[in-house]
């Protein structure tokens, strides 16, 4: 692999007690303003020994969950890796099969967990997709305001997550501060935390509650402050640098052919987002922007992400500006309930209600794979319908475990400890992958 | 300095600004055109196309899928580069058939297909692998194995991927495989713990380690004939 | 020394103007006001209980507070198991080798309606409650708990760490229950009661 050169600021405005400079660079070139990262030298051939056989995980703080991998090491350069999954395997699919369309929601909140709420969007509108429904304006950016919202809180738990694994704790602590601002908006609006269950096909659990516009301004407001906080940290700092630039590197031919998605595609330079080439909920009327790649390293993959936190507080901040008023669920009695106080006092909206949650919503027989650009890259749901309440097949496309599937190609030839940070620079979730 | 050139999605498209889909009917949206040049270079083997809700739908013979699936990844008129999703579908009816489905993207032309192969009850649930054509295929097609029993001829390392390998009880996402197993809890149980951890490297992991070569005779033997490494 | 309790349990005597520099207390007593501030947990996560963990763990809510600060990512040099999330059978073996490898005295947190009873996961796939294969001290509920619901479990865990006595040996006991006692439960039993009721039993059926 050829030198790559990233600057890197070398000064800080701090001095330490000492009256030295607080941070100190790994390499620097002549004019001391850039660290030079070169591939690990290969072993030498007189010194090849027996290779050993490493075992990592399934219960290993930096394998994010209970991942696998079993290295074959030469010293300590990996020269191969099998990794092994299904540790969290909990049968969605088989369960989805038993379930009716609005109860199916509740499995797709824990699935890929940190995006619990962009999944409840895209599993409602394949479903609305496969009913032949067209929800209303106000749902379309209300949904685009909580998928966004919780790319961000994905992205921020894979940026603290990432910080722990090559070292840093600060970033940690400042990333779930912002989230537990994220957690409290969501609540305010549906009830819960982190499994949110925030969609019913052919709209929302419910409308947002007064003043809570308010308080999204206000994270939109503040949430740039603590970006450039954690860009003037990590982005020029000589160690993150050293740790991550170079790393598992994907060209734009081998990252298609694999079948990347997301921030990993897009790092190896292919600018595919769903958002922007297959587009839904009017996310082509959004003005934001793509942020691509161009080594496909690890250091590239903490650039788009990081670049794309700050394209979602604008796309939040135009749907903040848009959301029109009127109804949120669609009026239609073939999928939505009846208001609780008519289906307490009138017989029909009663029988309605009863027939709606206890027979469950009936799509024509068909088949929708309804894809969507999750913080992990395109996640798809795949229904087929049989005319019945429950779906024949739900499947779901997971990003993170085509993602995955490459990880034997991109640690081939580096270090262990660079393992750690090419796994993390995948953003993987367990739950996810598994299923 | 090695830079990639970035690769522009919808390159070759004649939109250039794709739109959200609206008020998308049933049967009649327009077939990708990906199809109809399918018909005319593989005329028999197109059993027929459907659009389901502005999707195509192209039904293919089992014997020729690695075949077209090679031509859309190749032709430059096509150019489907991007396997999507890999999975299999059972229903409910016994009489009908399993199909395995490919979801293909060519992200130059901005076009999605879905390709259909049905396999007839009472044949062997056996299929070409798309492996050489489509990396990602890897694992999905492992996982379809572990969860169908479908065997993709050709795969290099068709093993089970979510379940152990020992794994008694069949093919969970078959429908004549009930909700909760087919084993009892506490068999389930019983046999899950009857796993020991440590002896979850399979053969080839354990050629790895060059002190295999120094097991004993007797182990290396009962390792040769499949047997996990026991404490 | 920071060691409080109510008059009539009385288990400090410590008067500075007659006795300098030493303290009279019940041994057991010191030693479980130690452990329970020290507990060092292993933080099992799986699923989505482990983010909750990890927002517990934050400045927000800030575990420390309650000398768990150190989170102990070796089972062998861990007090509590904390198991966060579903655990489904292929873990299983894995998680009671956890347990097996960590030393006494221990305790296990089973965090979340998952890893307490398996939850809305009622297929092949995942173990029904993970006290069929470890013992629990704390059940927190919740599908994930909250961070405060954990603190409570915690504070739970505290009160039960400190009212433990030395002398009584038989609650460090590992043992598997004799066939011929009463503790035993032969396996049909387990299997009536991991049967659906109520409602339940619908959704075991696929169509319509």
């Amino acid at each position: 692999m050829a030198r790559r050169t990233v600057e890197v600021e070398l000064s800080t405005s701090g001095l330490d007690a000492q009256g030295r400079p607080q941070r100190v660079p790994l390499v620097t070139n002549d004019g001391g303003t850039a660290v030079a990262v070169e591939p690990p030298p290969s072993v030498e051939p007189d010194l090849e020994g027996e290779h050993m056989l490493i075992n990592l995980g399934p219960q290993h703080p930096a394998t994010h969950g209970v991942l696998r991998l079993v290295l074959e090491l030469d010293g300590e350069t990996v020269v191969r890796c099998i990794p092994h999954i299904g540790y969290l395997h909990c049968g969605f699919e088989k369960i989805g099969e038993y379930r009716q369309y609005n109860q199916i929601i509740c499995w797709t909140d824990r699935e890929d967990y940190l995006n619990s709420i962009g999944n409840n969007v895209a599993f409602a509108l394949g479903a609305e997709r496969l009913f032949g429904i067209e929800i209303t304006e106000r749902c379309k950016v209300l949904r685009v305001i909580a998928c966004e919202l919780s790319r961000i809180m994905s992205h921020l738990v894979w940026l603290g997550t990432f910080c722990i694994d090559i070292g840093a704790f600060t970033p940690f602590l400042w990333a779930f501060q912002r989230r537990e601002e994220i957690y409290r908006l969501i609540e305010k609006w549906v009830g819960a935390r982190l499994t949110t269950s925030a969609t019913r096909v052919g709209g929302m659990a419910a409308d947002i509650p007064n003043g809570w516009m308010d308080g999204l301004r206000q994270f939109i407001r503040t949430f740039p402050h603590t970006l450039d906080e954690i860009d003037r940290v990590l982005t020029k700092n000589a160690i993150w640098v050293g740790r991550t630039v170079g790393l598992g590197v994907m060209t734009p031919e081998e990252a298609i052919n694999w079948g990347l998605s997301g921030p990993m595609l897009r790092a190896s330079g292919v600018d595919y987002d769903v958002r922007k080439d297959f587009p839904y909920l009017d996310y082509e009327t959004y003005d934001f922007e793509v942020p691509v790649g161009t080594n496909g390293d690890v250091y590239d993959r903490y650039l788009v992400r990081f670049e794309e936190l700050r394209q979602s507080v604008r796309i939040l901040q135009q749907a903040a500006d848009r959301l029109p008023d009127g109804p949120v669920n669609i009026d239609d009695p073939r999928v939505i309930l009846p208001p609780k106080s008519k289906a307490t006092s009138e017989m029909e909206s009663m029988i309605h209600h009863f027939k709606n949650v206890m027979e469950g919503p009936r799509p024509p027989i068909g088949e929708s794979y309804f894809a969507v650009e999750s913080p992990k890259g395109e996640k798809g749901y795949y229904m087929v319908s049989d005319g019945t309440s429950k779906p024949v097949r739900w499947r779901i496309r997971p990003p993170s475990f085509v993602n995955l599937a490459a990880i034997p190609k991109m640690v081939e030839g580096h270090l262990l400890s660079d393992v750690i940070a090419i796994n993390a620079s995948i953003d993987i979730v367990m739950g996810e992958i598994d299923r | 300095m090695s830079r990639f050139e970035v690769v522009r999605t919808g390159a070759s498209a004649p939109d250039s600004q794709p739109a959200t889909q609206r008020t998308v009917s049933h049967r009649t949206e327009p077939a990708n055109p990906s199809a109809k040049a399918l018909q005319e270079k593989f005329s028999s083997a197109v059993k027929r196309v459907e659009v389901i809700w502005g999707e195509t739908v192209v039904y293919v013979d089992p014997a020729a899928v690695k075949q077209m699936m090679g031509w859309l990844h190749d032709d430059p008129s096509q150019r489907y580069d991007f396997l999507s999703d890999l999975t299999a579908v059972e229903y409910r009816d016994a009489e009908v058939p399993i199909e395995v489905v490919w979801h293909l993207r060519s992200l130059p032309y901005r076009r999605f297909l879905r390709i259909k192969a049905q396999i007839q009850k009472g044949q062997p649930l056996e299929i070409d692998s798309v492996y050489d054509i489509y990396r990602s295929a890897d694992w999905l097609e492992r996982e379809c194995y572990d969860m169908f029993g479908i065997r993709f001829r050709g795969h290099p390392d068709l093993r089970r991927l979510l379940m152990w390998e020992s794994y008694k009880e069949g093919f969970p996402l078959r429908k004549d495989f009930p909700l909760r197993g087919r084993f009892s809890r506490s068999e389930q149980l019983r046999q899950a713990l009857a796993q020991n951890p440590e002896a979850r490297y399979s053969m080839e992991e354990l050629t790895i380690a060059d002190a295999f070569a120094e097991l004993p005779t007797d182990m290396r033997d009962r390792l040769s004939k499949g047997e996990r490494t026991g404490e | 020394m920071g060691l409080t309790t109510p008059a009539e349990h009385r288990t400090v005597s410590y008067i500075p103007e007659s006795q300098e520099g030493w303290a009279a207390t019940r041994l057991d007593f010191l030693v479980n006001w130690a452990r329970a501030n020290s507990l060092w947990p292993m933080p099992f996560g799986t699923a989505c209980c482990a983010i909750e963990f990890m927002a517990t763990a934050a400045s927000d809510f800030d575990l420390a507070r309650f000398g768990m600060e150190r989170m102990s990512f070796s089972p062998r040099q861990a007090d509590v198991l904390i198991c966060a999330g579903r655990v489904p059978f292929k873990l299983a073996p894995i998680i009671r080798r956890i347990w097996q490898q960590m030393p006494q005295p221990k305790w296990c947190i089973s965090m979340g309606a998952c890893a307490s009873t398996g939850g809305m996961f009622d297929n092949y796939a995942v173990v029904q409650g993970i006290d069929t294969i470890i013992p629990v001290d704390v059940y927190v509920p919740g599908c994930p708990p909250r961070p405060e619901g954990l603190i409570y479990g915690i504070r739970m865990l505290q009160e039960k760490v400190k009212n433990e006595r030395a002398a009584d040996k038989g609650t460090r006991d590992e043992m598997e229950p004799d066939p011929s006692s009463q503790l035993y439960i032969p396996p049909s039993v387990i299997d009536e009661l991991g049967e659906p009721f109520g409602n339940s039993v619908n959704q075991t059926r696929s169509a319509p």
